[in-house]
């Protein structure tokens, strides 16, 4: 186990250094990145100054090793358009992300299970039929768009749930304030409803088919015929026998469902106006503030890879073969 | 890591498919392909939807009842089949904020979604089948460095890493392509990787070497036609995640320049007049998304199903 840990945990730092250093280069690939900083109309001079404040007139690799320095001190430069350390205009939008990621997890989860396991037992017939068709579609449309019909017919015209706001739970969570942050909650569910189905519907749907197929292949297995020919009750076979093997492929998917889902706010967010990191990066892409597309691009990606690392460690508690590879 | 984290689509699907070779490849197995595809009923409802779809694209000029960048200021959005004082429809889906023809910019948009769809694919593919038949191949550090390559890659998501290069970049068609392309090799190779461990070592291969044919000869003469069936099946689902990419680039103000019409970016304008309940502009283009995607995911399941035999009898 330590030697799988170790080599994991090396593992992930070499991706986070790959992180760093591709995003280092992409901001150097379109030529001088100083252009990127100042007005079209600037002077000369002031573009001369420019990049001197910003060190992009020493050598590549001091400006590489200056930006890491920076990055472990916590510093990856200032916002244009706040005024104010990119990193902390990130951090303090973090929380509204992670709850609306989180509730499209539990979502995806939630029905996806059931569903897959249903559409498994009766396989042929056409309550599977229906399921994957509506599973295939879920995987089809394109979330901002769901996102955007969600608007319009449940929240424009029936009026069901609101199409824009948030209160926040995770954030007094974290200030400490429990009290706050419970009694928060169930105003904030109307507002969390519709940004988070739109943004759970594609993983809901593929962990549908993924349980489905994973159930259908251990359902076939010799085990599952002879805990039947034993006489057992099929809901015995299937709950006792067939589900607990057909778990762990599903497991592993919703591990890493997290960073996936993670990705997905970028748009969704947009769409619903949610106060969250994804929407600072679209409103940064559209002024061009390149420090806070950045520190949003390394700030998910240190999410994502610690993640993926804590998943691994765990699946690999869980299952043996994974870490006597 | 490794083999978990492997890309969403492929933790349904088997990867290790019965070598095509061995079955017999002659006239008989298309009208094979023909039967199952009448039998299947959605795959060929979904062929003749990627038809219209590519004859939209490769026609649009042709068929395409207005320019699409035409500006009409008159006519600013318009309703769907509303008439004109002369009691004609002149815009069958309406126009958007500028009095341009819904109808033809959908049309123009399928240009931009399949060529960016198609060409990432095929850079993507040709890119990672070559890496992974190296790597398989050769095995040893070569193997090594590639595999790891892929790991860091797939281990942060890579629409952020998308979204990183186009802004400082800019967009623009090719850009997005590259992008797109590069997204997508590690997919291939992987597959790729593995078929060619299990092929390396069998008969005809040795029988190449043997014969004295070149290395790059082996890798794409011998193994590649026996390695293909799994990497189309891939490649069909690829599309359709690619178009999905693009549409959702686009609609940051990622994709091409705002003069060419593309279906993410007409998503992206419909979302000012959600409020003042212009329907027609947001459900239109999404439903062109959609049912572009749907085909090359049906396809896909039906590619799927029909070259390999053993999963067939699960599903």
């Amino acid at each position: 186990m330590w030697s799988y840990m170790t080599k994991r945990i090396l593992q992930s730092i070499l991706v986070i250094f790959g992180v760093t250093l591709i995003t280092f280069v992409a901001l150097h690939m379109g030529g001088d990145p100083t252009y990127l900083y100042v007005s079209e109309r600037a002077s000369e001079e002031e573009i001369a100054a420019t990049r001197a404040k910003l060190g992009f007139d020493r050598p590549l690799h001091e400006q590489y090793l200056s930006f890491m320095g920076g990055l472990i001190r916590g510093d990856l430069g200032n916002s244009l358009t706040y005024r104010t350390p990119a990193l902390d205009v990130v951090l303090e939008r973090f929380p509204a992300t992670i709850e609306l990621t989180l509730s499209a997890m539990l979502i995806a989860i939630i029905f996806a299970i059931p569903f897959g396991i249903f559409s498994a037992i009766k396989r042929g017939t056409s309550v599977d039929g229906g399921i994957m068709t509506l599973a295939m579609f879920g995987q089809s449309i394109p979330s901002f768009w769901l996102g955007i019909m969600l608007i319009l017919f449940v929240g424009l015209g029936l009026r069901w749930l609101p199409i824009s706001g948030h209160v926040p739970i995770l954030q007094p969570l974290f200030q400490g304030d429990v009290m706050q942050a419970i009694k928060n909650t169930p105003k904030a569910l109307p507002y969390l409803l519709m940004p988070a189905v739109t943004i759970s519907l594609f993983s809901l749907s593929r962990n549908a088919r993924l349980m489905r197929s994973s159930m259908l292949e251990v359902l076939s297995q010799d085990f599952v015929r002879t805990a039947r020919s034993k006489g057992l009750n099929e809901n015995a076979v299937i709950i006792h026998h067939a589900l607990r093997n057909a778990w762990l492929p599903v497991v592993t998917m919703i591990g890493l469902e997290f960073g996936f889902l993670l990705s997905g706010v970028v748009v969704v967010e947009t769409v619903f106006s949610w106060p969250g990191v994804g929407r600072l990066v679209f409103n940064a892409i559209n002024q061009r503030d390149i420090p806070l597309v950045q520190a949003s691009v390394i700030m998910f990606s240190l999410v994502f890879v610690v993640l993926n690392l804590l998943v691994d460690l765990f699946y690999a508690r869980l299952d043996p073969r994974i870490r006597l590879q | 890591m490794s083999e978990i984290s492997n890309s969403s689509i492929l933790m349904s699907e088997s990867t290790d498919v019965l070598a095509p070779s061995e079955r017999k490849k002659s006239a008989g197995s298309f009208v094979k392909a023909w039967r199952s595809l009448l039998k299947a009923k959605w795959p060929l409802l979904a062929i003749v939807i990627l038809v219209v779809v590519t004859l939209a694209a490769v026609f649009g000029p042709a068929v395409a009842p207005k320019d699409p960048n035409r500006q009409n200021i008159v006519a600013r959005l318009q309703p769907p089949m509303a008439e004109n004082r002369a009691g004609e429809v002149e815009f069958i889906l309406g126009t958007d904020g500028l009095g341009r023809d819904v109808l033809s910019r959908l049309i123009y948009g399928a240009r931009i979604s399949l060529i960016v769809g198609l060409t990432a694919v095929v850079i993507g593919g040709s890119l990672g089948t070559s890496l992974g038949l190296i790597a398989g191949y050769f095995g040893g550090r070569v193997d090594d460095v590639i595999m790891r390559i892929a790991d860091i890659q797939l281990a942060f998501p890579f629409i952020l890493l998308a979204i990183m290069f186009l802004v400082v970049l800019g967009s623009g068609v090719w850009n997005l392509i590259l992008i797109l392309g590069i997204g997508q090799w590690v997919t291939y190779a992987r597959i790729a990787r593995g078929q060619t461990i299990s092929l390396r070592e069998k008969e005809y291969v040795e029988a190449a070497k043997a014969l004295g044919a070149k290395t790059n000869s082996i890798l794409f003469r011998t193994i590649l036609p026996n390695i293909l069936a799994p990497l189309i099946v891939i490649a069909s689902f690829n599309i359709a995640s690619v178009i999905l990419s693009e549409a959702a680039l686009s609609f940051l103000g990622l994709g091409v320049p705002p003069t060419v019409p593309t279906w993410g970016a007409m998503l992206a304008e419909s979302r000012d007049q959600l409020l003042a309940g212009r329907w027609w502009l947001a459900i239109f283009p999404g439903i062109a998304i959609m049912l572009t995607v749907l085909s090359f995911n049906i396809l896909g399941d039906w590619l799927r199903d029909f070259l390999d035999p053993r999963l067939k009898g699960l599903q």
